[in-house]
């Protein structure tokens, strides 16, 4: 996923999901109008940085799938053909934009029938205008692996009976729109995980994802969701340059050199998310991306209105049920409550996560950060190492092996002061 | 150019510390020298990929007869040092290049900074079955 930046190639990816939209639309078969819509890509990528781009860019690439559509049919058997002649008779579709096509296409390679990794991938093809080589590099698989993945979606869409049409009732549109912000929401974290050495162009994935999340956001201004999950984007990436040290090793909000975060990017985020949030119907990102703002405002961790983050966070948690966002909650609290009765207040919330987070190395990760915060080392040691065993990313399971030692260290010098010190009380 | 994988295990040196016990500093010297290892074998257009597991608490034996239920068995495992607990798989020019490399490994620094002496499993890769 490198290279794309010559005006070319932007155009090409701004009109691939257009140009699918008017193939699939006038073909009604998904599957094939995508393969060759792929195949016209490829075909401007090789003449158009020669012979300039067309007059009618647009009206090419139309041109060059259809022809390869074609040629893919009269290869086929009679039966693809008839198929062909009756999609053929059918009356000329109504003319629609091609903005609406492009929200039609992310409806349907979002489709909750296909596992997240299928639309993940296909939305990245379709939509997105990326080669299978681009996207298998950016989740280090084998292409051919990447290509199936991306095939048995569209087998699945097909077998399912799936069309090229949004809902006709709101509460079906409103569905659909949840996973097409789900998946662009799973592209974006998918390249924010990534942090450095051979991982670094997965960091592309987020740019990828921004640029969706900006065109759905074009096509729907009035949908608060969308502008949320926009505005979420933006203020997570505004925060990247500081996230990581050089070795690629996290460095935790509180770390963070705040003169490297984005302020352009803050200061967009934010702008969005204020206009979005007031008095709209509040949802899941808009409430996420509005806790990303004050932390993004705060010049530090001691200056960040922490009962604001907690109050968003007890919203949050009302809307979602998510025990995710108790986790969360239970440190904004603590930190908005002070050092003094903070760490137990924080403690007090988690105990009602044992039941469903018993066993997740994120619950004893927030434990061994609050144990810390109480200043009571050894007990944060032991839940910081426990975390540290079943932590799934190698990132964070360097941090939490780090935030042991550490802990361990200091419960040590503690243990060692009592030790050497003046006998306790009088006696 | 022929390729190997060098398997590292939870089993260090007899009275090895785990490493949430270690010095914080010495946590740092140890993770560094992976990275900066593997910094230079990618520098040479040796390293293929390198990757750390999940730990021992989240693995799992899956065994099955073909019928019925697959019957999964997870931890704590009374072996569980010789678990994996990660590998590097590189293409070299010889297998003395590989095992120089394994014996680099094996003197990361440990507590203290002296090397830990790990055994690094040297194994030659063979391909995958059906390509």
């Amino acid at each position: 996923m490198t290279g794309l930046t010559t005006p070319a190639e932007d155009l090409l990816r701004e009109l691939a999901p257009q140009v699918l939209g008017v193939l699939a639309r006038r073909y009604g078969d998904f599957g094939a109008a995508e393969d060759a819509v792929q195949e016209a890509l490829l075909a401007a990528a090789t003449h158009w940085p020669q012979d300039g781009i067309p007059a009618n860019p647009r009206g090419w690439l139309i041109q060059a799938a259809a022809r390869a559509l074609t040629d893919q049919y009269r290869s086929d058997t009679a039966r693809r053909r008839r198929e062909l002649a009756g999609a053929a008779r059918e009356p000329a579709p109504a003319p629609v934009s091609g903005q609406d096509d492009t929200l039609v296409l992310l409806s349907l390679c979002c489709h909750p029938a296909l596992t997240p990794a299928s639309a993940v991938a296909l939305t990245l093809r379709a939509v997105g205008g990326l080669t299978t080589a681009e996207i298998a590099g950016a989740f280090l698989v084998p292409e051919a692996t990447m290509a199936q993945r991306i095939s048995r979606a569209k087998q699945k869409i097909r077998e399912s009976g799936l069309r090229f049409e949004l809902p006709a009732d709101e509460a079906g549109q409103a569905t659909r729109m949840r996973s097409v912000l789900h998946v662009l929401y799973l592209i974006f974290n998918e390249g924010y995980a990534a942090t450095a050495g051979p991982r670094l162009h997965r960091v592309e994935l987020s740019a990828e994802a921004v640029r969706l999340a900006r065109m759905v956001h074009r096509m729907r201004p009035g949908d608060g969701e969308v502008t949320g999950l926009l505005a979420l984007m933006l203020l997570t990436d505004a925060r990247r340059p500081a996230r990581t040290g050089p070795g690629g090793e996290l460095i935790p909000l509180d770390e963070q050199d705040r003169s490297r975060w984005d302020q352009a990017l803050i200061a967009e985020g934010t702008a969005l998310i204020e206009a979005a949030i007031a008095g709209r119907r509040v949802g899941e990102y808009q409430l996420q991306a509005a806790i990303a703002a004050e932390h993004d405002r705060a010049a530090s961790v001691a200056e960040t209105d922490w009962a604001r983050i907690a109050a968003l966070y007890g919203l949050l948690e009302k809307l979602t049920g998510n025990p995710m966002v108790t986790l969360n909650r239970a440190i904004a609290v603590a930190m908005a409550r002070g050092p003094g009765d903070g760490p137990a207040a924080g403690l007090a919330l988690l105990e009602r996560l044992s039941g469903p987070l018993e066993g997740h190395y994120r619950l004893d990760a927030v434990r061994g950060h609050l144990r810390e915060l109480g200043g009571d080392w050894a007990t944060a040691a032991q839940h910081y190492q426990a975390a540290a065993g079943r932590a799934t990313n190698l990132a964070e399971q360097q941090y939490l092996t780090m935030q042991a030692a550490k802990a361990s260290a200091r419960a040590a010098q503690a243990a060692a002061r009592v030790s050497d010190g003046p006998p306790a009380g009088n006696g | 150019m022929t390729r190997y994988m060098l398997l590292q295990d939870y089993a260090g040196p007899a009275g090895c510390k785990p490493m949430t016990e270690w010095d914080p500093a010495d946590v740092k010297a140890h993770i560094d020298f992976q990275i900066a290892l593997n910094q230079e074998l990618a520098g040479t257009g040796e390293l293929v990929d390198a990757q750390a597991l999940a730990g021992p608490d989240l693995a799992r034996f899956v065994i099955w007869d073909g019928q019925g239920a697959p019957v999964v068995t997870d931890g704590p495992f009374p072996e569980s040092k010789e678990l994996l607990a990660g590998y590097r798989t590189i293409d070299v020019a010889s297998e003395a290049r590989a095992i120089e490399i394994a014996a680099r490994a094996s003197a990361a620094p440990g507590p203290g900074g002296a090397p830990i002496q790990q055994a690094i499993e040297v194994r030659q890769v063979m391909g995958t079955p059906g390509e």
